[in-house]
């Protein structure tokens, strides 16, 4: 397996994204922004989480056209698997390869803690490691992190299965109270329409080892490494 | 020219930060006349262009690229000098 992790001006997750990687033995490569050419024949791109450009202007606003970027919408097109983290999702949003945006946390303020998550589907490269319906552990951290999308954009998620993710209280049920940021339909992760891209907010990177709160992400990454 | 580009959440979009904003005003510091509080960004900038519709095509299309997203934000603008 060979993957590519992606580093902007800004980016903080990308060494934990190596981390996870280096766990399911895939061979790595780090790739600087302003990189112009990515090979055709990877696996994985991750653009990890962060503050890429300080949140200048909005979250992956400027990171969106860093000259990387081009290659990660010509990639994608092709249906190389790429997955957003945080920072990443947001950058993913602005460029448009996956729909919809991360607008500020409802109650206006940065939200670092874990979280419970339902796996809504569990028919995808990233997923497949898990029960459909399964209620993981991940934690999150950002400020910007509350999906927002049209209800066309919102129908065609919930008709094509396009959820990822939900945040939910441990029962598995969904409720306001398990939302931390306000996200339309407890929205924390979502795929494109071939299903070849993943961005979500919460961070399976960081849930890797049980000695660090969960080792929950692991699977997403185990269920890459088997895709 | 000198352009101000205003931008703001559309009026579909709860605006967080206005919400805040107004109850500061309505309730602790006692303006009852206020409501409607939005927050915006300006964004000023210079542009070596004196045609009017030159200018608004830059201006749509930085808006495009960068600036503005469109899901959720709105955007005008004004000239401010020559």
């Amino acid at each position: 397996m060979k993957s590519v992790v992606i580093t902007f001006p800004g980016s903080n997750c990308d060494r934990d994204a190596i981390d996870a990687l280096q766990k399911i033995n895939s061979k790595i490569q780090r790739i600087w922004h302003q990189e112009t050419s990515l090979d055709n024949d990877l696996d994985l791109i991750i653009v990890p989480g962060g503050f890429s450009y300080g949140d200048y202007l909005r979250s992956g606003a400027m990171a969106k056209i860093s000259p990387v970027m081009q290659e990660v919408k010509r990639l994608s097109n092709k249906g190389i698997r790429i997955i957003g983290i945080c920072n990443g999702f947001q950058i993913l949003t602005e460029s448009g390869i996956l729909p919809g945006v991360l607008v500020r946390n409802q109650k206006m303020k940065f939200i670092c803690k874990q979280v419970n998550l339902r796996v809504e589907n569990n028919y995808s490269s990233f997923t497949s490691k898990y029960k459909n319906r399964q209620i993981i552990k991940i934690p999150i951290a950002h400020m910007d992190g509350n999906y927002y999308a049209g209800g066309d954009t919102i129908k065609k998620l919930e008709d094509q299965e396009l959820i990822a993710f939900r945040y939910v209280d441990q029962e598995g049920n969904l409720t306001d109270s398990s939302n931390p940021n306000g996200s339309m339909f407890n929205i924390a992760g979502i795929f494109n329409d071939k299903k070849n891209v993943l961005g979500m907010m919460p961070h399976p990177e960081r849930a890797i080892d049980v000695n660090n709160g969960s080792s929950d992400g692991l699977l997403l990454f185990q269920s890459l490494m088997c895709a | 020219m000198k352009i101000r580009i205003n931008i703001a959440l559309k009026k579909s979009v709860l605006d967080t930060q206005g919400k805040a904003i107004e109850n500061s005003l309505v309730k602790n510091l006692g303006y009852s006349k206020i409501s409607e509080v939005r927050q915006g960004k300006f964004i000023d900038l210079e542009i070596a262009e004196n045609d009017h519709n030159q200018i608004k095509e830059i201006i749509d299309d930085i808006c495009d690229k960068l600036l503005v997203n469109k899901i959720i934000e709105d955007y005008d603008f004004e000239i401010l000098s020559k």
